[in-house]
């Protein structure tokens, strides 16, 4: 379907798909069985200015905004979402800075981001604290003119591979939520240390490792906002970030719909290509019209976004839920109409299959999204006792 | 260091049919993109810029449509380009082509170094490189697959042979035709692109450049294509038969017969 994007988001979108064609899919099978992390194609898409998409143009940035970056991350994700993951992991780093940072800060970090030149992460899941992030346990206390770190971060996309972190740590633990706050630390920082590289089913070119600091002291002007604000940034970014993930689902879905579909046009039983039976045809339907569905959500959601609305967490809950489950049920029937042949891993759909599922799981698993959409919807709701069309 | 690289827009090799009366490529209907090899060159002036400084500009002989293989190549981090294009030039062979684009690159002026690809994948020819050179009595090097130093008026570069390379010293200013093996080609930027769109490309016609009108187009071209065709491919062969001793003695001598070993 033609959207009408503008002339610089088809150049985005083409450039995208050419770093995917030309750079990705060659290698993603090989990247996936060593588990190695893509530096090259990392390097090849700071060369190709990808990401600075959403950055304002005076800090080094294309100036674009979510639904820029979003054009991007799809066509990658076509080829492979642990390439797409490590990409949209930085502008997840990122993006706190760019929300709340000072302008010091944001001079400071945001050119080296934009120019690919350093990988952004962002650290908010600890061992005890995933969807629950008021579990947060890792602390920052205030000497002088430092803050002093301790605690660990888990299952950091980036991990050990990014330059620059954002961290959310508990200033006054007997706040809650309310006492977390964000930091700004770099690698290399004394007592910032790394923790394994972990193994996963999945998106397995990225890496995910530990973030572990020990009395680690970082100066107090890399506090992001004030103390408190902790939690805030995290929800604020996590909303920003949440239609790049659905950008991975869908362009991992068309991945799947291209490979299925090519295969059963060549693929002959009874006589004709599978391609011509109708269980096949309404398999490859039903996909196509979810994935459809899910692209105009994503397109539409971002659009908004980018008008600078005063609240959209429950938009952007709406359309990483309803791409990532699409993204899952595609890439399962994917696999479904290549039969024996799409669960071997000479074809890459057994690998797109496995990808899948952490785009229901990472940035607040798809329960917490239906947590996010109900509790806003709650609130629309509430004190109206007549269902009156307005608008 | 002023750089310029000569490239052609050629119908993409995929899809290339040839008209029957004419014995001319037909080139309605059919996709155009920048010729492979032209790509090596852009990316070793683009090096050579980012080792030694200077300018890119880049040098097409085409029809007006040649402006778009022009603007993708701009995006890559060429600093300007120059279209050359003149309904006289219609029918050029390799003489009058490399007469013409010779001549803008006259009129560009103080070029130190012209890079081709080593040829154009439609007429397979390789021979536009070597006559711009001899056009303008400048030095002049093929399948140049490293370009080593550059200094003192004087480059100094490895030419691919079949049985290993040569090492060079020519002096500048110089023409170079270049092989795959000198670079890997970078994929553009959306800075690049952005700026590609946005530039003006001159086009100049042929008294622009200053050219004599006979040596243009048909009249300039001494080729004639009599005919284009497919070789046949004829497998001759024979299978042995017989003993297996007398199958051997007859291969000995066979072998003999055509000193083949």
């Amino acid at each position: 379907m033609d959207y009408f994007l503008t002339e610089e988001q088809l150049m985005i979108r083409d450039l995208a798909a050419q770093i995917a064609r030309e750079k990705v899919i060659p290698v993603r099978a090989e990247l996936d069985e060593k588990e190695e992390f893509p530096s090259e194609i990392m390097k090849v898409l700071a060369d190709s200015d990808m990401f600075g998409l959403y950055i304002p143009e005076e800090y080094g940035g294309m100036g674009g905004g979510i639904l820029e970056n979003c054009i991007a991350i799809e066509q990658l994700s076509r080829a492979c979402i642990a390439v797409s993951v490590t990409f949209a992991a930085s502008g997840l780093g990122c993006y706190p800075i760019l929300l709340y940072g000072t302008e010091e800060q944001k001079k400071k970090y945001l050119p080296r981001i934009a120019s690919g030149k350093s990988l952004a992460a962002f650290g908010l899941t600890e061992p005890n604290a995933g969807s629950d992030a008021g579990g947060i346990q890792t602390t920052a206390v205030k000497d002088g003119d430092s803050y002093i770190l301790n605690g660990t971060k888990q299952w950091i996309t980036n991990g050990g591979e990014a330059d620059i972190y954002t961290v959310i740590a508990m200033t006054d633990r007997s706040r809650g939520a309310r006492g977390a706050s964000a930091f700004i630390l770099e690698k290399g920082m004394e007592g910032f240390k790394f923790g394994k590289k972990e193994k996963k089913m999945g998106i397995r070119a990225s890496a995910t490792r530990e973030l572990i600091f020990e009395d680690c002291r970082i100066p107090a002007r890399n506090l992001l906002s004030r103390e408190g604000m902790g939690f805030i940034v995290a929800m604020k970014t996590l909303d920003k970030s949440r239609p790049g993930i659905a950008a991975q689902g869908v362009g991992l879905a068309q991945g799947a719909i291209d490979e299925a579909a090519v295969y059963a046009k060549t693929r002959i039983q009874f006589g004709k290509p599978i391609a011509a039976q109708q269980a096949i045809q309404h398999m490859l339907a039903d996909m196509t019209t979810q994935t459809e569905a899910a692209r105009s959500l994503l397109y539409a959601t971002c659009k908004f976004m980018d008008s600078n609305p005063k609240n959209f967490s429950k938009e952007a809950a709406m359309v990483k839920l309803f791409a990532t489950d699409t993204a899952m049920k595609v890439t399962t029937d994917a696999v479904q109409v290549m039969g024996g042949y799409g669960y071997m891993r000479e074809y890459p759909v057994e690998k797109m299959m496995r990808d899948a599922k952490i785009l229901q799981i990472y940035e607040g698993t798809n329960q917490i999204q239906r947590n996010v959409i109900g509790l806003e919807l709650v609130k629309e709701y509430t004190g109206k006792t007549e269902a009156v069309p307005v608008g | 260091m002023k750089i310029v690289v000569c490239i052609k827009q050629v119908p993409d090799v995929a899809d290339v049919r040839i008209d029957p009366e004419t014995n001319t490529l037909i080139r309605e209907g059919v996709p155009s993109i920048v010729n492979p090899f032209d790509m090596y060159a852009v990316e070793e002036a683009i090096r050579l810029k980012e080792r030694f400084g200077g300018e890119v500009k880049l040098l097409t002989m085409g029809p007006p449509q040649a402006e778009a293989a022009l603007r993708e190549l701009l995006s890559l981090g060429a600093d300007d380009a120059v279209l050359v294009s003149d309904r006289t030039f219609a029918g050029s062979d390799t003489l009058a082509t490399s007469y013409t684009l010779a001549m803008a690159i006259r009129k560009i002026g103080d070029v130190d170094l012209v890079l081709c690809g080593k040829q154009a994948i439609d007429g397979d020819t390789a021979q536009v490189g070597p006559g711009i050179a001899e056009n303008l009595h400048w030095g002049f090097a093929a399948y140049v697959r490293k370009i080593e130093e550059i200094g003192d008026g004087v480059m100094r570069l490895e030419r691919l042979m079949d049985d290993g390379y040569d090492l060079l010293r020519i002096p500048l200013p110089a023409v170079i035709t270049v092989v795959k093996e000198i670079n890997e080609p970078r994929l553009p930027s959306l800075k690049g692109k952005m700026k590609a769109k946005k530039l003006e490309i001159p086009v100049w016609n042929a008294e622009e450049i200053g050219a004599d009108p006979e040596r243009l187009g048909l009249s300039g071209s001494p080729t004639k294509v009599s005919k284009i065709f497919t070789p046949e491919f004829r497998r001759k062969g024979e299978i042995l038969q017989g003993e297996a001793e007398a199958q051997v003695d007859r291969l000995v001598s066979e072998i003999e017969r055509l000193n083949i070993v």
